[in-house]
């Protein structure tokens, strides 16, 4: 019977949508095992997050609202998760992987003497005992694994567990007190730059429209990728190449060290498909490729390749997506 | 003088494409490496040392002697020392952090430079996991470090899914690197010379705790299923009819 804990991600007072993959993760194991989940919100000002988190059939919603925990430092944040795991009796701390989980969850699990998975893609319940599926070797390897101990620390692959539709607003919602003059306080919260484009992330979109070396500067860029991912509604990606060469910003890396995708769409432009890019792309539905290399091993994976050349052919294409 | 320890892991080369063979790795014929974030986190040590000067820079590796090789490189590369732990196991990042945190205890660096995650297994772990057993500060996905208020504490600049976040640090403390830190460089000819020289000293782990069990147990390996062939299409409006009648994406 598996008590879970979910971390619930959010940024500017709201809901960050993949923690719902977390949800899911945590309803499917509380309903094999018989057992139930929690969510956990903490930051400040958290009425809006918590409400929205009542529908989902959690067995309640744990609030730590508080001026401290107004920013994501992983001192803070790290110590009152494990402190609230431990309270809760949670056999399994759950969170969608990203950069908030990977930087906060380590630590609350060695807080905890507790061993974690990152990356998890699938999980089986067999004998009563939870058997977990993650992706090593930049997407090459899928092992199956197993951990030890009263309470296991997990991040799940967004992509990998359908969000739950919202039913009813059942679940209730719990004050927790935040002992303030016990929170360590190693690190200062400077700043987080503003994201200026209104696009949505490529981990939250259904099409995702990458540039690689193919994109020559940033206009164009804006123009090929952007423009081709607004005429599908879609958000804009890139390869490591145009992070390195300060075209676009980091957060649009998609790859093994980037954000991992897995959208219905993705539509590779100028990208040659380095081991690294493909790791973070292949559980894509439907790949199309487009490159002037014929040989470039984006198409090995492609279900779609096109050969030619982008500044042609992504005008045209932008277009005919428009008139529908 | 100031110290920074930097931990340096043994991996598959990056561009290997590494495949399972009736469950195990196939590591036939494949090349090792130092974990590349691993070599952004020592750069970044050497430039310090190179930029305030009275800094030792001492890389660690937990494994066996395979992982001499690994030190020397990192020794070519111009760190002052290096301390092969061997005697451990180190299966998972929770085994890592604890004799890191007992090489830390004996070592007192005032910080700790290592990779946000190996490309091995691509955890991200072992770095936050040994801030928290050590009861000290941590920055991840940084791009961007400089020491404040008189080398007592780190700015660091972290790439995170939302864009680039500022936070202060309080020293020592565990910053794992991100990308876009440094290009580490390359090994000259007399640093390899020089390297030879360098002491690189075999600590054997007998302290029990430091061998409790791994939390982690691999029962299975497998490849991922492989994607089906996709084909050729020749212009914008057959990929287009593609997608809107046959894949159903748009």
């Amino acid at each position: 019977m598996e008590k879970v804990l979910v971390i619930s991600e959010h940024e500017g007072g709201r809901l960050r949508r993949h923690t719902l993959s977390a949800v899911a993760f945590a309803a499917k194991v509380a309903a094999e095992s018989g057992g139930r989940f929690e969510i956990l919100v903490l930051g400040e000002g958290m009425g809006e997050v918590a409400g929205e988190l009542r529908s989902y059939g959690a067995a309640a919603i744990l609030v730590g609202d508080h001026a401290d925990l107004r920013h994501p430092v992983a001192d803070k944040h790290g110590w009152m998760i494990a402190r609230i795991a431990r309270e809760r009796g949670a056999t399994m701390v759950v969170a969608a992987a990203s950069t908030f989980s990977k930087d906060i969850l380590p630590r609350s699990a060695a807080l905890m003497d507790a061993g974690m998975l990152s990356d998890v893609v699938g999980i089986s319940m067999t004998g009563g005992e939870a058997e977990f599926k993650r992706i090593m070797f930049a997407g090459n390897v899928i092992a199956t694994v197993k951990l030890d101990g009263a309470v296991r620390f997990l991040t799940v692959r967004s992509a990998a567990f359908v969000h739950p539709v919202p039913g009813a607003d059942v679940s209730p919602v719990v004050e927790l007190s935040v002992p303030v003059s016990e929170l360590p306080s190693l690190i200062e919260y400077g700043s987080r730059e503003v994201r200026v484009t209104g696009r949505p992330d490529p981990t939250e979109a259904r099409v995702v429209v990458s540039g690689g070396r193919g994109v020559k500067n940033a206009e164009d860029f804006e123009r090929l990728i952007g423009g081709l991912a607004d005429a599908f509604g879609g958000a804009a990606g890139s390869s490591r190449a145009l992070v390195d060469a300060g075209i676009v910003p980091n957060s649009l890396q998609v790859g093994q060290t980037g954000k991992i995708v897995a959208p219905d769409l993705y539509v590779a432009v100028g990208i040659s498909g380095a081991i690294q890019h493909m790791a973070g792309m292949k559980d894509t539905k439907v790949i199309v490729a487009i490159n002037k290399d014929p040989d470039a091993p984006i198409f090995e994976v492609a279900d779609f390749g096109i050969v030619g050349d982008a500044y042609q052919l992504v005008p045209e294409l932008i277009e005919k997506v428009k008139a529908k | 003088m100031m110290k920074i320890l930097v931990a340096l892991k043994r991996v598959p080369d990056p561009d290997t494409r590494i495949r399972v063979k009736e469950g195990v790795l196939d590591l036939d014929g494949v090349k090792f490496a130092v974990n590349p974030f691993d070599a952004i986190a020592l750069e970044q040590a050497i430039r310090m040392r190179e930029q305030l000067g009275d800094v030792e820079v001492v890389v660690v590796s937990i494994g066996t002697g395979d992982c001499v090789e690994q030190l020397r490189l990192g020794l070519a590369m111009g760190a002052d020392r290096a301390l092969l732990i061997s005697g451990a196991e180190a299966p998972d990042s929770l085994s890592v952090a604890r004799i890191l945190a007992d090489v830390y205890r004996r070592e007192r660096p005032d910080l700790v430079l290592m990779g946000k995650q190996a490309i091995d297994d691509d955890s991200n772990q072992a770095g936050q996991m040994l801030a928290a057993l050590l009861g000290i500060g941590q920055a991840t996905f940084v791009s961007k470090i400089e020491l404040v208020d008189g080398r007592s504490s780190a700015c660091c600049a972290r790439e995170t899914d939302g864009g680039i976040e500022t936070i202060t640090v309080r020293l020592p403390a565990v910053v794992t690197t991100d990308l876009r830190l440094n290009e580490p460089r390359y090994v000259s000819l007399p640093g390899i010379m020089k390297a030879r020289k360098k002491p690189l000293e075999e600590i054997q782990l007998t302290d029990p705790t430091l061998k409790a069990p791994a939390r982690t147990r691999v029962l299975k390996l497998e490849s991922p299923p492989p994607r089906k062939a996709g084909i050729r299409v020749r212009t914008v409006d057959e990929l287009v009819e593609k997608l809107r009648n046959e894949a159903k994406v748009i």
